[in-house]
Protein backbone atom coordinates (compact mmCIF):
# COMPACT_ATOMS: atom_id res chain seq x y z
CA UNK A 1 0.00 0.00 0.00
CA UNK A 2 0.98 3.63 -1.04
CA UNK A 3 1.08 5.85 1.87
CA UNK A 4 -0.45 8.84 -0.22
CA UNK A 5 -0.87 11.14 2.91
CA UNK A 6 3.30 11.47 2.80
CA UNK A 7 3.18 12.55 -1.47
CA UNK A 8 2.67 16.19 -0.18
CA UNK A 9 4.03 16.67 3.73
CA UNK A 10 2.71 19.52 5.40
CA UNK A 11 3.86 23.06 6.38
CA UNK A 12 6.51 22.01 8.45
CA UNK A 13 6.41 24.57 11.60
CA UNK A 14 10.02 25.37 10.84
CA UNK A 15 9.64 26.42 7.82
CA UNK A 16 7.40 29.55 9.21
CA UNK A 17 8.19 29.57 12.68
CA UNK A 18 11.62 30.50 14.05
CA UNK A 19 12.91 27.98 16.68
CA UNK A 20 15.22 28.89 19.50
CA UNK A 21 17.12 26.59 21.75
CA UNK A 22 19.35 27.28 24.44
CA UNK A 23 20.97 26.04 27.27
CA UNK A 24 19.06 26.71 30.20
CA UNK A 25 19.83 26.56 34.03
CA UNK A 26 21.38 22.65 34.85
CA UNK A 27 21.90 22.38 31.69
CA UNK A 28 18.68 21.46 30.13
CA UNK A 29 18.09 22.33 26.29
CA UNK A 30 15.15 25.27 26.83
CA UNK A 31 12.69 25.01 22.96
CA UNK A 32 11.21 28.05 22.18
CA UNK A 33 8.82 29.52 18.98
CA UNK A 34 8.65 32.68 17.72
CA UNK A 35 5.06 32.60 16.39
CA UNK A 36 3.86 35.66 16.37
CA UNK A 37 5.90 38.59 14.76
CA UNK A 38 5.22 41.95 15.91
CA UNK A 39 2.94 42.78 12.97
CA UNK A 40 0.54 40.17 14.34
CA UNK A 41 0.52 41.19 18.03
CA UNK A 42 -0.18 44.73 16.92
CA UNK A 43 -3.03 43.64 14.62
CA UNK A 44 -3.89 41.15 17.03
CA UNK A 45 -4.25 43.44 19.91
CA UNK A 46 -5.70 46.43 17.58
CA UNK A 47 -8.60 43.90 16.55
CA UNK A 48 -9.25 43.15 20.06
CA UNK A 49 -10.02 46.35 20.96
CA UNK A 50 -11.86 47.48 17.95
CA UNK A 51 -14.00 44.85 17.60
CA UNK A 52 -15.31 45.34 20.75
CA UNK A 53 -16.23 49.05 20.16
CA UNK A 54 -17.27 48.27 16.73
CA UNK A 55 -19.63 46.08 18.08
CA UNK A 56 -20.89 48.03 20.77
CA UNK A 57 -21.46 51.14 18.49
CA UNK A 58 -22.90 49.02 15.55
CA UNK A 59 -25.55 47.72 18.28
CA UNK A 60 -26.39 51.64 18.92
CA UNK A 61 -26.62 52.15 15.53
CA UNK A 62 -29.06 49.61 14.80
CA UNK A 63 -31.43 50.38 17.89
CA UNK A 64 -32.10 53.16 15.43
CA UNK A 65 -33.71 50.80 13.15
CA UNK A 66 -33.44 47.60 14.66
CA UNK A 67 -35.30 45.70 11.56
CA UNK A 68 -33.83 44.49 8.09
CA UNK A 69 -37.22 45.16 6.45
CA UNK A 70 -39.15 48.38 5.24
CA UNK A 71 -39.48 51.29 7.53
CA UNK A 72 -43.60 51.43 6.94
CA UNK A 73 -44.67 48.92 8.50
CA UNK A 74 -41.63 48.94 10.28
CA UNK A 75 -40.75 45.29 11.99
CA UNK A 76 -38.38 45.11 14.47
CA UNK A 77 -36.33 42.22 14.41
CA UNK A 78 -34.52 42.56 17.48
CA UNK A 79 -33.61 45.38 20.56
CA UNK A 80 -30.20 45.10 21.69
CA UNK A 81 -29.81 45.73 25.14
CA UNK A 82 -28.60 49.30 26.25
CA UNK A 83 -25.74 47.28 28.48
CA UNK A 84 -24.30 46.20 25.87
CA UNK A 85 -23.95 49.46 23.23
CA UNK A 86 -21.56 52.52 23.28
CA UNK A 87 -22.17 55.64 22.08
CA UNK A 88 -25.54 57.20 23.98
CA UNK A 89 -26.70 57.86 20.89
CA UNK A 90 -27.26 57.24 17.87
CA UNK A 91 -24.78 60.10 16.75
CA UNK A 92 -22.87 59.38 19.53
CA UNK A 93 -22.25 55.46 18.05
CA UNK A 94 -21.53 56.97 14.85
CA UNK A 95 -18.88 58.87 15.81
CA UNK A 96 -16.93 55.72 17.75
CA UNK A 97 -17.68 53.71 14.35
CA UNK A 98 -16.78 55.86 11.90
CA UNK A 99 -13.85 56.67 13.87
CA UNK A 100 -12.12 53.20 14.87
CA UNK A 101 -13.75 51.34 11.69
CA UNK A 102 -10.23 53.22 10.16
CA UNK A 103 -8.53 51.23 12.46
CA UNK A 104 -9.93 47.83 12.67
CA UNK A 105 -9.75 48.37 8.59
CA UNK A 106 -6.22 49.40 9.46
CA UNK A 107 -5.12 46.49 11.45
CA UNK A 108 -6.26 44.12 9.11
CA UNK A 109 -4.68 45.47 6.38
CA UNK A 110 -1.36 45.11 8.23
CA UNK A 111 -2.22 41.44 9.18
CA UNK A 112 -3.43 40.48 5.18
CA UNK A 113 -0.26 41.81 3.81
CA UNK A 114 2.26 41.01 6.17
CA UNK A 115 0.66 36.94 6.17
CA UNK A 116 0.80 37.08 2.58
CA UNK A 117 4.24 38.90 2.46
CA UNK A 118 6.19 36.36 5.12
CA UNK A 119 3.88 33.18 3.83
CA UNK A 120 2.64 32.54 7.27
CA UNK A 121 -0.61 32.47 6.11
CA UNK A 122 0.49 28.81 4.77
CA UNK A 123 0.29 28.06 9.14
CA UNK A 124 -3.86 29.04 9.59
CA UNK A 125 -5.21 28.68 6.61
CA UNK A 126 -7.75 26.36 6.22
CA UNK A 127 -7.13 23.87 2.83
CA UNK A 128 -9.06 21.19 1.84
CA UNK A 129 -5.86 18.90 3.32
CA UNK A 130 -7.05 19.84 7.14
CA UNK A 131 -11.29 18.67 6.75
CA UNK A 132 -9.75 14.96 7.52
CA UNK A 133 -8.03 16.38 10.79
CA UNK A 134 -11.63 18.21 12.26
CA UNK A 135 -13.43 15.76 13.68
CA UNK A 136 -11.24 14.17 15.68
CA UNK A 137 -9.98 17.29 17.58
CA UNK A 138 -13.35 18.11 17.75
CA UNK A 139 -13.86 14.86 19.39
CA UNK A 140 -11.10 15.36 21.54
CA UNK A 141 -12.56 19.19 22.52
CA UNK A 142 -15.56 17.84 22.98
CA UNK A 143 -16.18 14.38 23.68
CA UNK A 144 -13.14 13.43 25.48
CA UNK A 145 -11.82 11.41 22.57
CA UNK A 146 -7.84 11.24 22.03
CA UNK A 147 -5.72 13.61 21.36
CA UNK A 148 -4.35 13.60 18.03
CA UNK A 149 -0.67 14.07 17.33
CA UNK A 150 -0.12 18.04 17.99
CA UNK A 151 2.50 18.71 14.75
CA UNK A 152 1.78 22.22 13.71
CA UNK A 153 1.52 25.27 15.41
CA UNK A 154 -2.37 25.55 14.31
CA UNK A 155 -4.44 22.67 14.47
CA UNK A 156 -7.78 22.06 12.39
CA UNK A 157 -9.77 23.28 13.99
CA UNK A 158 -8.04 26.08 15.42
CA UNK A 159 -7.36 26.85 11.20
CA UNK A 160 -11.13 26.60 10.61
CA UNK A 161 -11.88 28.59 13.10
CA UNK A 162 -9.23 31.28 12.20
CA UNK A 163 -9.62 31.13 8.74
CA UNK A 164 -13.60 31.63 9.21
CA UNK A 165 -13.38 34.80 11.30
CA UNK A 166 -10.96 36.09 9.04
CA UNK A 167 -13.55 35.47 6.15
CA UNK A 168 -16.22 37.26 8.59
CA UNK A 169 -14.23 40.05 9.55
CA UNK A 170 -13.79 40.26 5.44
CA UNK A 171 -17.22 40.28 5.10
CA UNK A 172 -18.07 43.18 7.72
CA UNK A 173 -15.33 45.62 5.65
CA UNK A 174 -16.95 45.31 2.60
CA UNK A 175 -20.36 44.52 3.21
CA UNK A 176 -19.87 48.19 5.46
CA UNK A 177 -17.84 49.76 2.70
CA UNK A 178 -20.97 49.36 0.88
CA UNK A 179 -23.15 50.35 3.14
CA UNK A 180 -20.81 53.49 4.05
CA UNK A 181 -20.65 54.53 0.14
CA UNK A 182 -23.64 53.02 -1.23
CA UNK A 183 -24.44 55.45 -3.67
CA UNK A 184 -20.50 56.22 -4.59
CA UNK A 185 -20.04 52.13 -4.97
CA UNK A 186 -23.17 50.62 -6.40
CA UNK A 187 -22.04 47.90 -8.19
CA UNK A 188 -20.39 46.47 -4.51
CA UNK A 189 -24.43 46.57 -3.11
CA UNK A 190 -25.72 44.72 -6.00
CA UNK A 191 -22.90 42.36 -6.29
CA UNK A 192 -24.43 41.63 -2.09
CA UNK A 193 -27.80 41.26 -3.17
CA UNK A 194 -29.16 44.53 -2.79
CA UNK A 195 -29.20 47.16 0.32
CA UNK A 196 -31.47 45.82 2.74
CA UNK A 197 -29.03 42.68 2.66
CA UNK A 198 -26.19 44.24 2.82
CA UNK A 199 -27.64 45.29 6.23
CA UNK A 200 -27.87 41.58 6.79
CA UNK A 201 -24.47 41.00 6.01
CA UNK A 202 -23.23 43.22 8.41
CA UNK A 203 -25.11 42.31 11.17
CA UNK A 204 -24.26 38.67 9.92
CA UNK A 205 -20.92 38.89 10.19
CA UNK A 206 -21.06 40.67 13.65
CA UNK A 207 -22.75 37.24 14.79
CA UNK A 208 -19.75 35.38 13.20
CA UNK A 209 -17.25 37.75 16.16
CA UNK A 210 -19.69 37.02 18.46
CA UNK A 211 -19.72 32.61 18.13
CA UNK A 212 -15.73 32.94 17.81
CA UNK A 213 -14.71 35.59 20.58
CA UNK A 214 -16.28 33.48 23.66
CA UNK A 215 -15.07 30.53 22.35
CA UNK A 216 -11.35 31.99 21.45
CA UNK A 217 -11.51 33.51 24.92
CA UNK A 218 -12.68 30.14 26.70
CA UNK A 219 -9.98 27.94 24.81
CA UNK A 220 -7.13 30.73 25.95
CA UNK A 221 -8.04 30.12 29.62
CA UNK A 222 -8.08 26.87 29.09
CA UNK A 223 -5.07 25.75 27.70
CA UNK A 224 -3.33 27.71 28.84
CA UNK A 225 -1.40 30.94 29.75
CA UNK A 226 1.48 29.91 27.56
CA UNK A 227 -0.65 31.09 24.44
CA UNK A 228 -1.67 33.93 26.17
CA UNK A 229 2.08 35.36 26.71
CA UNK A 230 2.74 34.16 23.56
CA UNK A 231 0.67 36.88 21.56
CA UNK A 232 2.15 39.33 23.82
CA UNK A 233 6.05 38.23 23.61
CA UNK A 234 5.52 36.53 20.30
CA UNK A 235 7.61 33.62 21.63
CA UNK A 236 5.86 30.16 23.05
CA UNK A 237 7.87 28.30 25.50
CA UNK A 238 7.79 25.06 25.04
CA UNK A 239 5.51 24.13 21.78
CA UNK A 240 4.16 20.80 21.49
CA UNK A 241 4.90 20.66 17.96
CA UNK A 242 8.46 21.12 18.46
CA UNK A 243 10.54 18.42 19.58
CA UNK A 244 13.18 18.76 21.95
CA UNK B 1 14.94 25.98 8.78
CA UNK B 2 17.59 28.71 8.07
CA UNK B 3 14.86 30.65 10.40
CA UNK B 4 16.27 28.58 13.31
CA UNK B 5 18.02 30.33 15.95
CA UNK B 6 19.99 29.54 19.12
CA UNK B 7 19.96 32.31 21.36
CA UNK B 8 17.15 32.56 24.18
CA UNK B 9 14.15 34.80 23.17
CA UNK B 10 13.95 38.39 24.50
CA UNK B 11 10.75 38.57 25.36
CA UNK B 12 10.56 41.72 27.63
CA UNK B 13 12.00 43.43 24.89
CA UNK B 14 9.11 42.18 22.32
CA UNK B 15 6.20 42.80 25.13
CA UNK B 16 7.63 46.48 25.45
CA UNK B 17 7.64 47.23 21.72
CA UNK B 18 3.87 46.79 22.18
CA UNK B 19 3.29 49.74 24.47
CA UNK B 20 2.59 52.12 22.00
CA UNK B 21 -0.90 50.29 21.57
CA UNK B 22 -1.50 51.73 25.38
CA UNK B 23 -2.08 54.90 23.17
CA UNK B 24 -5.54 54.29 22.28
CA UNK B 25 -6.43 54.00 25.87
CA UNK B 26 -6.97 57.80 25.87
CA UNK B 27 -10.01 57.46 24.09
CA UNK B 28 -11.19 56.14 27.61
CA UNK B 29 -10.46 59.79 29.14
CA UNK B 30 -13.56 61.74 28.76
CA UNK B 31 -11.68 64.78 27.95
CA UNK B 32 -9.83 63.53 24.62
CA UNK B 33 -12.53 61.50 24.19
CA UNK B 34 -14.71 64.21 22.37
CA UNK B 35 -11.32 65.52 20.46
CA UNK B 36 -9.96 62.37 19.58
CA UNK B 37 -13.90 61.21 17.50
CA UNK B 38 -13.99 64.85 16.28
CA UNK B 39 -11.07 64.20 14.72
CA UNK B 40 -12.06 60.37 13.16
CA UNK B 41 -15.30 62.24 12.10
CA UNK B 42 -13.31 64.77 9.90
CA UNK B 43 -10.90 62.30 8.58
CA UNK B 44 -13.84 60.26 7.49
CA UNK B 45 -15.31 63.26 6.09
CA UNK B 46 -12.06 64.17 4.30
CA UNK B 47 -12.31 60.63 2.84
CA UNK B 48 -15.74 60.99 1.74
CA UNK B 49 -15.06 64.21 0.05
CA UNK B 50 -12.07 63.21 -1.72
CA UNK B 51 -13.91 59.51 -2.64
CA UNK B 52 -16.71 61.60 -4.52
CA UNK B 53 -16.92 61.56 -8.09
CA UNK B 54 -18.74 64.87 -9.16
CA UNK B 55 -19.93 63.42 -12.70
CA UNK B 56 -21.21 59.72 -11.22
CA UNK B 57 -24.53 58.64 -10.93
CA UNK B 58 -26.46 57.38 -8.07
CA UNK B 59 -28.80 54.54 -8.71
CA UNK B 60 -31.80 55.21 -10.54
CA UNK B 61 -34.37 52.83 -10.41
CA UNK B 62 -37.63 51.24 -12.25
CA UNK B 63 -41.39 52.03 -11.81
CA UNK B 64 -41.53 49.15 -10.25
CA UNK B 65 -39.28 49.78 -7.62
CA UNK B 66 -40.71 52.99 -6.61
CA UNK B 67 -42.18 52.32 -2.82
CA UNK B 68 -45.76 53.07 -2.67
CA UNK B 69 -46.18 56.88 -1.68
CA UNK B 70 -48.42 56.17 0.95
CA UNK B 71 -45.41 54.12 2.31
CA UNK B 72 -42.33 56.69 1.71
CA UNK B 73 -41.79 57.27 5.24
CA UNK B 74 -42.15 60.86 7.12
CA UNK B 75 -38.97 61.94 9.44
CA UNK B 76 -41.16 61.76 12.67
CA UNK B 77 -38.59 64.13 14.54
CA UNK B 78 -39.49 67.22 12.08
CA UNK B 79 -43.01 66.41 11.06
CA UNK B 80 -43.76 70.44 12.66
CA UNK B 81 -45.29 71.33 9.52
CA UNK B 82 -44.19 75.00 9.88
CA UNK B 83 -46.43 78.01 9.40
CA UNK B 84 -45.55 79.17 5.81
CA UNK B 85 -47.88 81.90 3.71
CA UNK B 86 -47.98 79.64 0.72
CA UNK B 87 -49.38 82.18 -1.27
CA UNK B 88 -46.67 84.92 -0.45
CA UNK B 89 -43.56 82.29 -0.13
CA UNK B 90 -40.51 83.01 -2.39
CA UNK B 91 -36.79 81.43 -1.85
CA UNK B 92 -34.41 84.17 -0.69
CA UNK B 93 -31.07 84.04 -2.51
CA UNK B 94 -28.13 85.88 -1.12
CA UNK B 95 -24.13 85.19 -0.86
CA UNK B 96 -21.46 85.44 -3.75
CA UNK B 97 -24.65 85.25 -6.80
CA UNK B 98 -24.88 88.08 -9.61
CA UNK B 99 -28.75 87.52 -9.32
CA UNK B 100 -29.40 88.02 -5.36
CA UNK B 101 -33.07 87.69 -4.32
CA UNK B 102 -36.39 86.64 -4.03
CA UNK B 103 -36.84 83.48 -6.34
CA UNK B 104 -41.17 82.59 -6.64
CA UNK B 105 -42.15 78.46 -7.03
CA UNK B 106 -43.20 79.51 -10.64
CA UNK B 107 -39.63 80.62 -11.50
CA UNK B 108 -38.14 78.10 -9.96
CA UNK B 109 -40.88 75.59 -12.20
CA UNK B 110 -39.37 77.22 -15.16
CA UNK B 111 -36.11 75.25 -15.65
CA UNK B 112 -36.43 72.09 -16.90
CA UNK B 113 -37.91 69.52 -14.72
CA UNK B 114 -35.87 66.28 -13.35
CA UNK B 115 -37.98 63.51 -12.35
CA UNK B 116 -35.95 60.59 -10.73
CA UNK B 117 -36.65 57.51 -8.99
CA UNK B 118 -33.88 57.70 -6.19
CA UNK B 119 -32.93 55.74 -3.10
CA UNK B 120 -33.36 58.08 0.37
CA UNK B 121 -31.43 56.50 3.10
CA UNK B 122 -32.02 57.85 6.69
CA UNK B 123 -28.80 57.70 8.86
CA UNK B 124 -31.10 55.67 11.52
CA UNK B 125 -30.54 52.76 8.82
CA UNK B 126 -33.98 52.78 7.04
CA UNK B 127 -34.36 53.10 2.82
CA UNK B 128 -37.08 53.68 0.93
CA UNK B 129 -36.80 54.05 -3.13
CA UNK B 130 -39.12 57.26 -4.40
CA UNK B 131 -40.07 59.43 -6.84
CA UNK B 132 -38.76 62.88 -6.58
CA UNK B 133 -39.38 65.73 -8.86
CA UNK B 134 -37.70 69.41 -9.24
CA UNK B 135 -35.07 71.74 -10.62
CA UNK B 136 -31.41 70.72 -11.01
CA UNK B 137 -29.68 72.70 -8.10
CA UNK B 138 -26.71 73.40 -10.37
CA UNK B 139 -29.50 74.80 -12.98
CA UNK B 140 -30.96 77.21 -10.35
CA UNK B 141 -26.91 78.34 -9.05
CA UNK B 142 -26.28 79.14 -12.77
CA UNK B 143 -29.84 81.28 -12.76
CA UNK B 144 -28.95 82.99 -9.65
CA UNK B 145 -25.61 84.03 -10.81
CA UNK B 146 -23.73 81.97 -8.31
CA UNK B 147 -19.65 82.11 -7.99
CA UNK B 148 -18.98 79.03 -9.70
CA UNK B 149 -15.87 78.38 -7.26
CA UNK B 150 -17.87 78.82 -4.31
CA UNK B 151 -17.46 76.19 -2.00
CA UNK B 152 -20.60 76.12 -0.22
CA UNK B 153 -24.30 76.13 -0.57
CA UNK B 154 -26.31 76.89 2.86
CA UNK B 155 -30.20 76.68 3.46
CA UNK B 156 -32.24 77.62 6.37
CA UNK B 157 -35.83 76.45 6.84
CA UNK B 158 -39.33 77.05 7.99
CA UNK B 159 -39.03 75.02 11.07
CA UNK B 160 -35.39 75.97 12.45
CA UNK B 161 -33.68 73.53 10.74
CA UNK B 162 -30.56 74.48 8.70
CA UNK B 163 -27.99 72.74 6.38
CA UNK B 164 -24.88 73.27 4.26
CA UNK B 165 -23.37 70.88 1.36
CA UNK B 166 -20.23 71.22 -0.85
CA UNK B 167 -19.71 72.35 -4.15
CA UNK B 168 -19.38 68.85 -5.67
CA UNK B 169 -22.58 67.56 -3.69
CA UNK B 170 -24.56 70.92 -4.68
CA UNK B 171 -23.48 70.70 -8.91
CA UNK B 172 -24.06 66.88 -8.45
CA UNK B 173 -26.65 66.66 -11.64
CA UNK B 174 -28.73 64.64 -9.45
CA UNK B 175 -29.06 66.77 -6.78
CA UNK B 176 -32.27 68.58 -6.83
CA UNK B 177 -34.28 72.07 -5.25
CA UNK B 178 -37.29 69.19 -4.99
CA UNK B 179 -41.24 70.60 -5.04
CA UNK B 180 -42.90 67.48 -6.31
CA UNK B 181 -42.87 63.73 -5.17
CA UNK B 182 -45.22 61.20 -7.17
CA UNK B 183 -46.00 63.58 -9.81
CA UNK B 184 -47.83 65.66 -7.03
CA UNK B 185 -46.70 68.97 -5.36
CA UNK B 186 -44.85 68.44 -1.88
CA UNK B 187 -46.93 67.58 0.79
CA UNK B 188 -46.61 69.43 4.38
CA UNK B 189 -44.65 66.57 5.92
CA UNK B 190 -42.31 65.87 3.33
CA UNK B 191 -41.17 69.78 2.58
CA UNK B 192 -43.82 72.13 1.07
CA UNK B 193 -42.79 73.89 -1.01
CA UNK B 194 -39.80 73.21 -1.57
CA UNK B 195 -37.00 70.72 0.11
CA UNK B 196 -33.33 69.58 -1.22
CA UNK B 197 -33.57 65.73 -2.63
CA UNK B 198 -29.70 64.72 -2.93
CA UNK B 199 -29.41 61.08 -3.47
CA UNK B 200 -26.13 60.78 -2.94
CA UNK B 201 -26.42 61.88 0.88
CA UNK B 202 -27.96 60.72 4.09
CA UNK B 203 -31.77 62.22 4.42
CA UNK B 204 -30.46 64.84 7.20
CA UNK B 205 -28.68 66.54 4.39
CA UNK B 206 -32.20 67.04 2.22
CA UNK B 207 -33.65 70.04 4.07
CA UNK B 208 -37.41 70.62 3.74
CA UNK B 209 -38.88 73.69 3.93
CA UNK B 210 -36.19 75.79 2.48
CA UNK B 211 -36.57 79.52 3.15
CA UNK B 212 -33.35 81.11 1.86
CA UNK B 213 -30.52 79.71 0.26
CA UNK B 214 -26.67 81.49 0.09
CA UNK B 215 -23.84 80.73 -1.45
CA UNK B 216 -20.87 80.53 0.51
CA UNK B 217 -16.75 80.36 1.16
CA UNK B 218 -17.25 80.02 4.68
CA UNK B 219 -19.81 78.14 6.22
CA UNK B 220 -21.99 79.60 8.96
CA UNK B 221 -21.46 79.28 12.83
CA UNK B 222 -24.84 76.72 12.40
CA UNK B 223 -23.80 74.65 9.76
CA UNK B 224 -25.90 71.17 9.59
CA UNK B 225 -29.12 71.26 12.40
CA UNK B 226 -27.97 67.50 12.90
CA UNK B 227 -24.39 67.56 11.79
CA UNK B 228 -23.72 70.54 14.28
CA UNK B 229 -25.53 67.73 17.25
CA UNK B 230 -23.00 64.98 16.28
CA UNK B 231 -23.19 63.37 13.38
CA UNK B 232 -21.28 63.60 10.39
CA UNK B 233 -21.43 67.21 8.78
CA UNK B 234 -20.71 65.56 4.97
CA UNK B 235 -22.85 62.84 5.17
CA UNK B 236 -22.27 62.15 1.70
CA UNK B 237 -23.36 58.03 0.79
Amino acid sequence: MRKIAAARPRVSPSDVVPVARWEGKGGATEVAAYEHPFYVRVAHWLTAITLVIMAASGLRIFLAFPSFGEKVPQQDFWHPPDAITLGGWLGGALQWHFTFMWVFAGAALVYLIGQVVSGRYRMVLFTPRDIPGVWPMARHYFLRGPKPPVDQPYNPLQKLAYTTTILFGALSLVSGVALYKSAQLPWLVTMLGGYRLVRGWHFLALCGFAAFVPGHLLMVAIHGWRNFTAMLTGWKRDPEYVKR
Amino acid sequence: MTSRIIRPPRTRRELLKLTPLLAIGAVAYPPWRGRILDAGMRFSDRVSALTFRPDHLAPTYGAADVVPFEQFPYNYYDILEPEIDFAGWSLKVDGLVSRPGSYSLAQLQRIPKVSQNTRHVCVEGWDAIGNFGGARLADFLDLAGADPQARYVAVTCADGYYESIDRATARQPQTLLCYEMYGKPLDRGHGAPLRLQIPTTLGYKQAKYLLTLSVVNDLPEERSFWGDQGYSWYGGL
